[in-house]
């Protein structure tokens, strides 16, 4: 039980996985200008997460060991039918968000966030709940960072800026203090 | 005019654009997870700018070569499979080759697949042109992302360390910037950088409407 709380909260906070390994980036700066759209995204994000984690611990079990070799493809293929899954049932379910998300939804299958937790739950040799643990502190960290990222640029938008650091560059800037923020929560283990 | 020297002329195009004027991470800004994660030093810069070159054209060439057969409707997953199957192949060669470096980027060689200017080329550019235009363009654009990883990666492994490619620069006396190397470092650095192109182009704004 306690290790299953450690690997959730060094992937939600110590080892976030925007701000220390810069995955996700794509939607971190792309949609993270409006905070429900960000929060949406997220969670939509963190429901792909936990399908892959659940299907690579599946895949590892039963067909991986007989061909190491389509362990890449075999995890694209199934992120990609999970996010086209979601992608169903948001345009059903809420047509209005599945237009805010916009081209963001689809891309979703490329957030390398999602590949990075198949692999490295892989490598790590995690069990089932290990996997689920991880699946949901990474989520939930990129959900955090997004979030965070969007309330500071909705205030952001009301100061003056000088014109060339208008647009990304700015975010950059932002992104890089998250991230030296986020630095502080290192100390965390040595304590345990 | 003959037709060969406009062919030429247009190869040569396609491969400049990428480099400089459209540059795939200054100014697409595209591929920033990579472009960020391994530049803390040059040797893992150059491994994967080397990486993903490759494996820019190699996919380029082969989605170019079949794309009257493959249907519109799953040309992404088309794309993708492609792209995972020469990612694998640069997994295993670096993995052979260089070890040391390997074990260094870790997952990162296998997120090439996922890299947004590989498949953003392929829906741009390689699915709608001809194989050999398809190589001018992504041989651009990877000489285009290998340039933009070395002079981050070099900026920050000389402030960060104080050293190039491994090779102490400044003496002992050097208080090496830490922070460049680790992950806020990165954020700090790419923003100088789009800073400065986007001084660049207000500065050619303003000079081309002084002359006009």
């Amino acid at each position: 039980m306690n290790e299953l709380f450690w690997i959730f909260i060094s992937s939600l906070l110590v080892n976030n996985f925007t701000l220390y390994y810069f995955l996700g980036l794509c939607p971190f700066f792309g949609v993270s200008g409006r905070l429900t759209v960000a929060l949406r995204l997220g969670v939509a994000t963190v429901f792909v997460m936990v399908i892959t984690s659940l299907c690579a611990t599946a895949l590892n079990a039963f067909v991986l060991p007989h061909a190491p070799y389509l362990r890449l493809i075999s995890f694209i293929v199934v992120i990609a039918s999970t996010v086209q899954f979601v992608e169903m049932a948001i345009k059903k379910l809420s047509p209005m968000l599945f237009r805010a998300l916009g081209i963001y939804l689809p891309l979703i299958t490329t957030n390398c966030a999602i590949l990075f937790l198949a692999l490295t739950q892989t490598s790590r040799e995690y069990t089932l709940l290990q996997g689920l643990a991880f699946a949901l502190g990474g989520g939930g960290g990129l959900t955090l960072a997004l979030v965070l990222m969007a309330s500071i640029r909705e205030s952001a938008e009301l100061s003056t800026i000088p014109a060339v650091l208008k647009g990304t560059a700015v975010n950059m800037f932002i992104a890089g203090m998250l991230s030296l923020a986020f630095m502080g929560f290192a100390g965390l283990f040595s304590a345990s | 005019m003959s037709a060969a020297p406009t062919q030429q002329g247009r190869l040569a195009t396609e491969f400049a654009k990428g480099v400089w004027k459209e540059n795939p991470v200054f100014v697409q800004v595209l591929g920033m997870c990579p472009t960020l994660a391994v530049t803390n030093s040059v040797a893992n810069a150059i491994a994967m700018g080397v990486a993903t070159f490759f494996v820019l054209v190699g996919s380029s060439f082969l989605v170019s070569l079949l794309r009257k057969l493959i249907p519109r409707e799953i040309r992404i997953s088309t794309y993708i499979i492609i792209i995972a199957t020469f990612v694998t192949l640069a997994d295993s060669a670096l993995e052979a080759l260089v070890p040391a470096v390997h074990h260094e980027l870790g997952a990162f060689i296998a997120l090439i697949v996922v890299n947004c200017i590989i498949l953003g080329r392929q829906e741009a550019f390689a699915a709608k042109n001809p194989p050999l235009l398809a190589i001018a363009d992504a041989a651009g654009m990877g000489l285009g992302f290998c340039i933009a990883l070395l002079c981050l990666g070099g900026t920050r492994e000389i402030l960060g360390s104080g050293s190039f490619l491994g090779v102490s620069l400044f003496g002992p006396h050097f208080e090496p910037w830490v922070i460049m190397i680790l992950p806020p470092g990165g954020f700090f650095m790419l923003g100088t950088a789009l800073m400065l192109f986007a001084w660049m182009k207000q500065r050619r704004a303003a000079r081309d409407g002084a002359l006009a």
